[in-house]
């Protein structure tokens, strides 16, 4: 177990590394310079050079590599070039609105996803599994802000039930936040669902031609007993790698859904600082919503671990 | 034919005939704007309507029908380009360095998430439909490389290639000649699936102002233009989002189908 934990520590770190550089690098040969756009075309010269040097700009590219990874370890994200305030304080307020909306839209996506591909498995071939099956080949194929449109002109332009967009902020109380991302959490869910229900059917079906279930149905379980105690739990491990992959699909997808809802959330805070040239934000929002993905890769891989003792060895 | 093929190639061939056609024929010019006519909804004249400028819809969407498909294909053409000769290179020299080094870097594409990485490209390089291609086309070589060389593997244990070797042949000219027909199949229907996910990843990037640019129509452009007048004229995001998702249900059946028709044994304990 220690073995494979320190062989995915290393990718872990491996992949940060390398994810940073690549991002630095894509920033680096983007056209225009940072001081020069911030004080415009009629700027003189030595106003943009002193600028440049108090943003750190005319030093080295690898020292500036390394001051870059160095602030962000110690949570220090550099300073806006814009709005002269620190990244990390932007991106923390931010955070408030996409991480909540990311993870209420993989709690509604997995509690749809998992009933419906329990009973599709349990219903193969019938009428039942086909509705399932069909509605999923519809829900991977529907763009979620096209979507999230529908959702705005049926239950907030027609039915008044949600606003059409903007975010009330916490501090309104738990309900009425969990109620402005109500809409924007479903259009992320939907189409997730139907990928997750997918491959929660293909999982229970697998484990439904074991062995194990033949006696667990022979020990005179009922075919429902027999799913529900033994075949679910033996379906989970691909289940759960898809529920950790989604986590970072509904991350990078509630940057397009923050659009179509006005949500002030790290989507749109991307957005207006690519508008604005103020790449130094880009690059940490990048490189904090990469890091959400590949540290929460491996937690799946290491949830795979304690679920499952065979891989624990075969590593 | 099994029901999915048929039903898949027709959609899929129903879209690439629209998006040909606008080359010669569109039923308006899709770029003329006509005020007067401006948010009609479906008639015999429009048949699917005019947006704001009272510019037709069928035209639009015909015409970006061009767009969306052009670059998903594209970007399905740089997975392959790139991605096949890599998977075969590591299958034909299996657990060396070059083998490691290739999927490594597959996993490490693979983690992040594409979308973010998409945007980050575009915004950096302009907005433009060849820089959409080139962001969504990095994200398809390791899947690519990724079927091409878990296709090859077994191969390389046959019998068939074990002669090849004996006749002589290199590896490169093994995989190119004998390993690559063998595994065209996967291919075709891994170039399905990514090309339907191509063009939701087009809308998407064309949404929020980072694909294809104006006066090019395209799908992702036409949606964000109509969110502002969703409530006024729900046609106008209705239409191509119908648009899109026809394609992409035609091509994700398209590509269930042709795996069947290649491999019948999946139909019988097809998940």
């Amino acid at each position: 177990m220690l073995h494979y934990l320190l062989k995915r520590l290393m990718s872990l770190i491996l992949s940060l590394a390398v994810a940073s550089m690549v991002i630095f690098a894509v920033i680096e040969v983007a056209p225009g310079d940072p001081a020069s756009f911030m004080l415009g075309t009629g700027a003189q010269e030595d106003t943009v050079a002193a600028l440049r040097s108090e943003l750190g700009l005319d030093q080295g590219k690898v020292s500036r590599y390394l001051t870059w990874v160095g602030g962000m370890l110690t949570g220090d994200f550099g300073t806006s070039y814009t709005y002269r305030t620190p990244v990390a304080e932007m991106v923390g307020e931010r955070l408030w609105v996409s991480l909540p909306l990311a993870l209420y839209a993989l709690t509604l996506s997995t509690l749809i996803a998992l009933p419906a591909g329990i009973y599709a498995a349990a219903r193969r071939g019938k009428a039942g599994d086909m509705a399932v099956m069909g509605a999923t080949q519809l829900g991977v194929a529907v763009p979620n802000f096209w979507f999230a449109m529908l959702l705005v002109l049926v239950f907030a332009i027609n039915l008044r039930w949600f606003s059409a967009g903007g975010f009330v902020g916490w501090d309104k109380g738990l309900w009425a936040g969990l109620h402005a991302l109500t809409l924007p959490a479903v259009a992320l869910a939907l189409p997730q669902a139907a990928i997750l229900a997918r491959v929660m059917r293909s999982a229970l079906l697998e484990v439904l031609g074991e062995d194990f279930m033949r006696s667990a149905r022979a020990k005179g379980l009922s075919q429902r007993q027999a799913i529900r105690r033994h075949g679910v739990r033996n379906a989970l491990i691909p289940v759960l790698t898809i529920i950790g992959l989604q986590f970072s699909f509904l991350l990078a997808g509630a940057i397009i859904i923050e659009q179509v809802f006005y949500l002030p959330g790290l989507g749109r805070l991307v957005f207006q600082a690519i508008s604005a040239r103020d790449l130094i934000v880009v690059e940490s929002v990048v490189m904090l919503l990469v890091f959400a993905v590949i540290l929460v890769n491996f937690l799946v891989d290491l949830t795979y671990a304690v679920v499952d003792p065979r891989l624990r060895r075969a590593a | 034919m099994n029901r999915s093929l048929f039903l898949g190639g027709l959609l899929s061939g129903i879209m690439l005939l629209l998006a040909i056609a606008s080359f010669v024929w569109t039923p308006f010019d899709h770029a003329v704007m006509n005020i007067p006519d401006k948010l009609q909804t479906p008639n015999a004249t429009h048949w699917l309507g005019t947006d704001h400028f009272g510019r037709d819809i069928l035209s639009m969407v015909m015409v970006g029908a061009r767009t969306s498909l052009a670059v998903a294909l594209l970007a399905v053409g740089i997975g392959v380009g790139l991605g096949v000769p890599l998977g075969l290179a590591a299958a034909a020299t299996r657990g060396s360095w070059l083998d490691e080094v290739i999927m490594r870097g597959n996993d490490l594409v693979f983690a992040f998430p594409s979308l973010v990485i998409a945007i980050l490209i575009t915004a950096v390089f302009g907005p433009s439909a060849t820089n959409a291609i080139i962001a969504i086309g990095i994200f398809n070589i390791p899947v690519f490389a990724r079927v091409a060389r878990g296709g090859s593997l077994s191969l390389w244990a046959r019998e068939f290639i074990l002669t090849a070797r004996v006749a002589g042949k290199s590896r490169a000219r093994i995989s190119a000649e004998h390993i690559l027909p063998n595994i065209a199949n996967l291919l075709i229907v891994q170039g399905t699936i990514q090309f339907s996910l191509g063009i939701l990843a087009e809308a998407g990037l064309s949404y929020v102002g980072l694909g294809a640019q104006p006066p090019t129509p395209s799908w992702g452009r036409m949606l964000a233009e109509a969110q502002t007048l969703v409530s006024l004229a729900p046609h106008l995001a209705i239409v191509p989002g119908l648009a899109i998702i026809l394609t992409v249900v035609g091509l994700n059946l398209l590509g269930d189908g042709l795996r069947d028709r290649f491999d019948p044994r999946l139909m019988e304990g097809r998940a």
